[in-house]
């Protein structure tokens, strides 16, 4: 007889477990290394106060009542945690606060998907640096925490939660369109998007515009083909072109793929946004952004950014780069 | 020194997962017109796995296609928007509409019997038999009315004719399966044609290689 558990749940043998936790110090060595600290927040929070992280923010899925019948719920990232953490436990110190975490969080599953319910996250968040210094520093901690990884080849996708919807209002398209139009970009529905746009009954010229930058990914080159498009283009990309030469200034540029069309399905982030990739597999190891509104909401308004990998698909990317490297298919 | 993540990036031939059924030969068709000899994929061989041109083609059932390309296991994929839709949880691009395939996703029920959903709504709801259990019910939602939602696998015409369901929601062509059976298009809930799909991770690590391959299918199916 076996006793079931629940569905996107696992157990860890002692043989993953080791080398999980040997990926963990490893990551924790180089966040130690740009003088961050490791800290731990509670599993279980009360739902209110992680809540205020966003409702379209990573959905909290498990909630409860406690022995006093409050509403309690396990955390479904650590970056609303420790916006939490910041504003009550230094509400009296200067910034900037480097933390760090090795932790578990919990979101929901849906059946026969292979998602998990409770995975390890590694992580930091860096908060009173505004960009873009802080968000090229957050990136270079990144690099070289990928590289502690084994992950030479994965790349960071950097975008702006911000840009096309800037781009939208440039053009003048009404908020209830813009609306239609980002939430196909949202879903990665470029047919979707293409298909609104030529509704909206513009010009060509900035019809070509709104279609061509969702798919404009690349080196620096990316950002002379966005200028080219036009000025409403250029204004939408200033900030990502900032950020883009403080992290070339910080020589972790060519870590980096520019990506125009990239959106992140939380709703807390407000500047830069990253996601990273290996070509080892096929789903995103981690991403992260700027979330300078966050904090205020929390009644301490800093400029915060930071990332989250998933340790456990960073653990399957590293196994697989070992294999093709044994087998000598990495070039 | 830009050459890093460039350099780095994954080489070897594309894989594109194409959809074994009705899709089939007029996705075959599209390849040819872009150059890629299809030749061995058009034989009747058992293998699921071909090479063809600078493509790695591997075939499956048209609603396999989304799982393959959100898991990694093909970086491209070819399905119905049907599918997509039925299956809009998957995080995988939709980059071009191939424009063949042209199908309606349909409410139907038994003809001349246009009481079928006004009973229904008198009884409260509508059974509604499908293999599209999410499009029916957002459908149904949408519209403002409950319905019981009973998925099937096999002929979903079979359901209302024996009395398991007063409507079905399917994919219809020319209508002529509905006709011989007794039913008719009662609503359209949307239009579908093939979609080309790709990974989230391919779609940003071998966008040198995917974005001239859309270009083409686009010039090729425009």
């Amino acid at each position: 007889m076996t006793h079931p558990i629940p569905p996107g749940a696992r157990d860890i043998l002692p043989e993953e477990m080791r080398e999980l936790r040997a990926l963990q110090r490893k990551l924790a060595d180089v966040f130690e290394r740009y003088g961050y600290g490791e800290v731990a927040t509670p599993t279980v929070e009360y739902d209110e106060v992680l809540s205020l992280g966003d409702l379209r923010g990573a959905p909290v899925a498990h909630r409860f009542f406690d022995e006093s019948g409050e509403l309690v719920a396990l955390r479904a990232d650590m970056t609303v945690p420790i916006a939490r953490l910041v504003a009550d436990r230094y509400g009296d110190q200067e910034p900037p606060f480097r933390l760090f975490y090795n932790a578990r969080a919990f979101r929901a599953v849906r059946p026969q998907r292979g998602q998990a319910r409770e995975f390890f996250q590694a992580g930091i968040e860096l908060v009173g640096v505004p960009g873009p210094d802080g968000t090229a520093e957050v990136v270079e901690v990144l690099a070289s925490a990928l590289d502690a990884a084994g992950l030479g080849r994965a790349v960071i996708g950097m975008g702006h939660a911000a840009l096309y919807r800037d781009l939208l209002r440039e053009v003048g398209v009404s908020d209830d369109a813009a609306a239609r139009v980002l939430d196909r970009l949202a879903a990665h529905d470029l047919v979707g998007l293409e298909e609104e746009v030529n509704g909206l009954g513009l010009g060509e010229g900035e019809r070509r515009m709104l279609t061509t930058v969702p798919s404009l990914r690349g080196g620096p080159e990316v950002l002379e083909r966005a200028r080219e498009l036009g000025e409403p283009v250029q204004r939408a990309t200033e900030r990502l072109g900032a950020t883009y030469e403080a992290v070339t200034r910080r020589g972790v540029a060519d870590r980096v793929q520019i990506d125009l069309g990239l959106l992140r399905d939380l709703g807390y982030y407000t500047g830069t946004i990253v996601e990273v990739y290996d070509p080892a597999l096929g789903h995103i190891l981690g991403g992260g952004g700027r979330y300078d509104e966050l904090m205020g909401r929390f009644g301490r308004p800093l400029p915060a950014v930071g990332f989250a990998l998933y340790l456990e698909r960073l653990h399957i990317a590293q196994a697989e780069e070992e294999r093709l490297a044994r087998e000598g298919e990495a070039p | 020194m830009a050459a890093r993540a460039g350099g780095a990036l994954p080489r070897g031939p594309l894989r594109l997962a194409l959809p074994r059924g009705a899709l089939f030969s007029e996705a075959l068709d599209v390849l040819d017109r872009i150059g890629i000899d299809t030749t061995e994929l058009r034989g009747d061989s058992r293998s699921l796995v071909f090479e063809a041109g600078d493509l790695v083609i591997v075939t499956m059932r048209p609603s396999d296609v989304p799982t393959y390309v959100e898991a990694g296991a093909a970086d491209l994929g070819i399905t119905g928007k049907d599918v997509l839709i039925e299956q809009s949880d998957r995080v995988v691009y939709e980059l071009l509409d191939l424009r063949f395939g042209s199908c309606r996703m349909v409410v139907a029920g038994r003809a001349g019997d246009d009481r079928a959903l006004a009973e229904a709504r008198r009884l409260g709801a509508v059974r509604v038999a499908t293999k599209y259990p999410r499009i029916a019910t957002r459908h149904f939602e949408e519209t403002g009315r409950s319905a019981e939602v009973i998925e099937v696998k096999g002929s979903v015409e079979l359901a209302p004719l024996a009395g398991l369901a007063d409507v079905i929601v399917d994919l219809v062509d020319t209508g002529r399966t509905l006709r011989e059976n007794g039913l008719e298009v009662l609503e359209e809930i949307t239009q579908c044609t093939a979609r080309l799909i790709a990974n989230r991770v391919s779609h940003k690590l071998r966008a040198e290689d995917i974005d001239p391959l859309v270009e083409r299918l686009r010039e090729a199916t425009r």
